[in-house]
């Protein structure tokens, strides 16, 4: 091997990566600009929509309970609903969002009450539908209420402390630090994200280096210089590798803009919440440790890519060739975010799987260093193979020249 | 110097077999000669090239390019190998001078020789109104001129040129021509392979007629003429290869 040639070819290839505008598009502009838009402008959109839906006080109908009057004045004085007047249709009204929820008390059910017979009240939403779930919620909360001041004045009546029903109060209390917490809902995916990222970043610069060359008519040409195979296949191999931890570098940079966005439009809590923790509480040691775990793999999908768009004569048919290759991926790296699946010695040499497993757990801050080595280990043998297979492909004229 | 001695070169087709595309091909060219290689196409001209280039491996035979095998020694033999022919394009995202500063550097010229070198060239060439356009922006004669520099760069002793006339206008073919003259002249070893007949009688001190992978006649031009009591090549061809031809058909 001869580094210099090596570099040469390399320096080049970098030059005309950098100035083909569909590689400043596909590896730059899309993942620094896609993440925030996509992921600013949904929440921005969500927050809009919920606060709107928050705003707007929902229209709710009593259906029967004329002999109920009591839990009928409860559900009235909840200001946060509007109760209007019975329609038998009330389950279309719910549907064409007339109303928004609709309480079915049950015949007697005062009387049920008053002799402490178990009795239950109905409410009808219309799930998945924000301003039908909220009205739902509200007069849930009239109703329980209801039931607490119920069950109060029977307590009262017998002479019985408020506390017999609740004789002592739980309360949880988190140790977990709030990595882990973030790490345990969103560590899968950042390792699956690199991962993903790493192969789609490799995928056009490994055709546009080899087919692509092949249909420039640029091939002859390098292969007519003194380069030899395997430098010029090590240089090739470089820049595709570059292109491909570039992309993941830059996309994951672009998702940290679009986690300040979140936080930026109030998500501070819930799930948005811990993504937010999540980022800012990611050191540099997870960050770089999931790069180093997804290098070996980032360099298997570069030689790899290589190889396989090597055999297309045209750019097109290599296209044809990779896309397949994306399930491939797709696939292993979305089992490891499968709940129960765990690292274990034999998926540890399962390629793909055991990286995006082990990036998971480096975001909860669990580092097994034996695990971590034995993924690196063989992930690089897995990279070194498919290096190898490179170089002998281009090594094999009917290949090169297949006509 | 060239010498070509018993090159061969199968390849397997799937439907057709076993192809003999060249068939124990011998030959020498000497410095400060131009040697062209005639045939219709499929002859074996191109595969022949691409051999004594390195291209392509032979699979009997070798050649020796300036004292190296072609087998042995591919590298260095492309290190005194200048390759030219329609095939061989330009990478489009570089200009002119960057392309010839690519080829420069694979071939070991340090950065003051490989600057004085591409100042010559371009001089020579008069490639310097677009050493800095791009080449995809460049016309089809300030592409050859960039593919001749690029050719010339590390001023190799040996100059392989397969059909590099082919499809060019009457000015871009004028100054191939002139620069395969000017390689005679400056000493090195040339071959081509071309289907102008005005070409090679232009150019070539030695002829081989190549037809279905073999090398079935070769000599000066006047030798050719004298042996088949014929002037116009181009019927001296189809004499050589005429009744093979028609055995074929």
């Amino acid at each position: 091997m001869n580094l210099h040639a090596v570099s040469v070819v390399y320096r080049k290839e970098l030059t005309e990566w950098l100035r083909d505008r569909r590689t400043l598009i596909s590896t730059v502009l899309v993942p620094l600009l896609a993440f925030p838009i996509l992921i600013g402008g949904m929440i921005s959109l969500s927050t809009m929509l919920i606060g709107q839906a928050r705003k707007d006080i929902p229209k709710v109908m009593i259906i029967h309970g004329e002999d109920s009057p009591a839990v009928v004045a409860a559900l009235r004085a909840n200001k946060e609903i509007e109760v209007v007047p019975y329609a038998s249709n009330w389950k279309d009204q719910i549907s064409e969002k007339l109303i928004r929820a609709a309480v079915e008390i049950p015949e007697g059910f005062q009387a049920s009450l008053e002799k402490a017979t178990p009795a239950a009240v109905q409410i009808d939403y219309y799930e998945g539908e924000i301003k039908s779930e909220f009205g739902a919620d509200h007069a849930e909360k009239s109703l329980k209420d209801y039931r607490d001041e119920v069950i109060k004045k029977r307590l009262e009546t017998k002479n019985l402390p408020v506390s017999l029903i609740s004789p002592f109060d739980t309360k949880k209390q988190n140790i977990a630090p709030p990595e882990k917490v973030g790490g345990a809902t969103f560590g899968g995916f950042i390792g699956y994200m690199v991962i993903l990222l790493c192969m789609t970043g490799a995928i056009y610069p490994a055709i546009d280096l080899t087919a692509g060359e092949k249909e420039r008519g640029t091939m002859e040409t390098i292969l007519s210089s003194p380069v030899s195979r395997l430098d010029l296949v090590l240089g090739k191999f470089s820049l595709v590798l570059s292109a491909a931890l570039a992309t993941a570098s830059l996309s994951v940079l672009s998702m940290g803009v679009s986690f300040s966005l979140i936080r930026h439009f109030g998500g501070s809590s819930g799930a948005r919440g811990e993504a937010v923790q999540l980022l800012f509480q990611l050191g540099p040691k997870a960050v770089l440790s999931v790069f180093l775990m997804a290098l070996p793999l980032a360099v298997l999908f570069s030689a790899v890519l290589m190889t396989i768009a090597l055999f297309a004569k045209t750019y097109k048919e290599a296209q044809s060739y990779l896309t397949p290759m994306t399930f491939l991926v797709v696939i292993p790296a979305v089992a490891s975010l499968l709940p129960g699946v765990e690292l274990t010695p034999k998926l540890a040499l399962v390629p793909i799987l055991s990286t995006s497993l082990v990036c998971k757990e480096i975001m909860t801050g669990t580092y097994h260093w034996g695990s971590m080595a034995l993924i690196f280990g063989s992930s690089c043998v897995y990279g070194a193979a498919a290096i190898f297979l490179a170089v002998k492909t281009f090594q094999r004229e009917s290949v090169l020249f297949r006509s | 110097m060239i010498e070509a001695r018993s090159l061969s070169k199968r390849f397997q087709d799937k439907k057709r077999g076993e192809i003999r595309a060249v068939d124990n091909v011998s030959f020498t060219c000497q410095p400060g000669k131009i040697y062209g290689l005639l045939g219709a196409n499929g002859a074996g001209k191109t595969t022949t090239l691409r051999m004594l280039a390195t291209i392509l491996e032979p699979t009997d035979g070798t050649a020796l390019i300036n004292g190296f095998d072609v087998v042995e020694h591919p590298e260095k033999v492309r290190a005194n190998v200048g390759f030219l022919s329609t095939a061989t394009a330009l990478y489009p995202r570089l200009n002119a001078q960057e392309m010839v500063e690519y080829f420069g550097r694979l071939n070991g010229l340090d950065e003051p020789t490989l600057k004085k070198r591409i100042d010559e060239i371009f001089l020579r060439l008069n490639m310097n109104d677009f050493r800095d356009r791009r080449c995809d922006k460049l016309s089809t004669g300030q592409k050859q001129k960039t593919s001749i520099a690029r050719t010339l760069v590390h001023d190799p002793p040996v100059m392989i040129f397969d059909e590099p006339t082919t499809g060019l206008d009457v000015m871009t073919a004028r100054t191939i021509i002139g620069f395969i003259s000017d390689c005679r002249d400056r000493g090195k070893t040339v071959i081509f392979s071309t289907h102008i007949m005005s070409e090679v009688e232009r150019l070539c001190d030695h002829i081989g007629i190549i037809h279905g992978g073999k090398l079935l006649e070769e000599g000066t031009l006047s030798e050719l003429r004298a042996k088949h009591n014929e002037h116009n090549l181009e019927e001296i061809i189809v004499k050589v290869v005429g009744p093979l031809a028609n055995t074929e058909a």
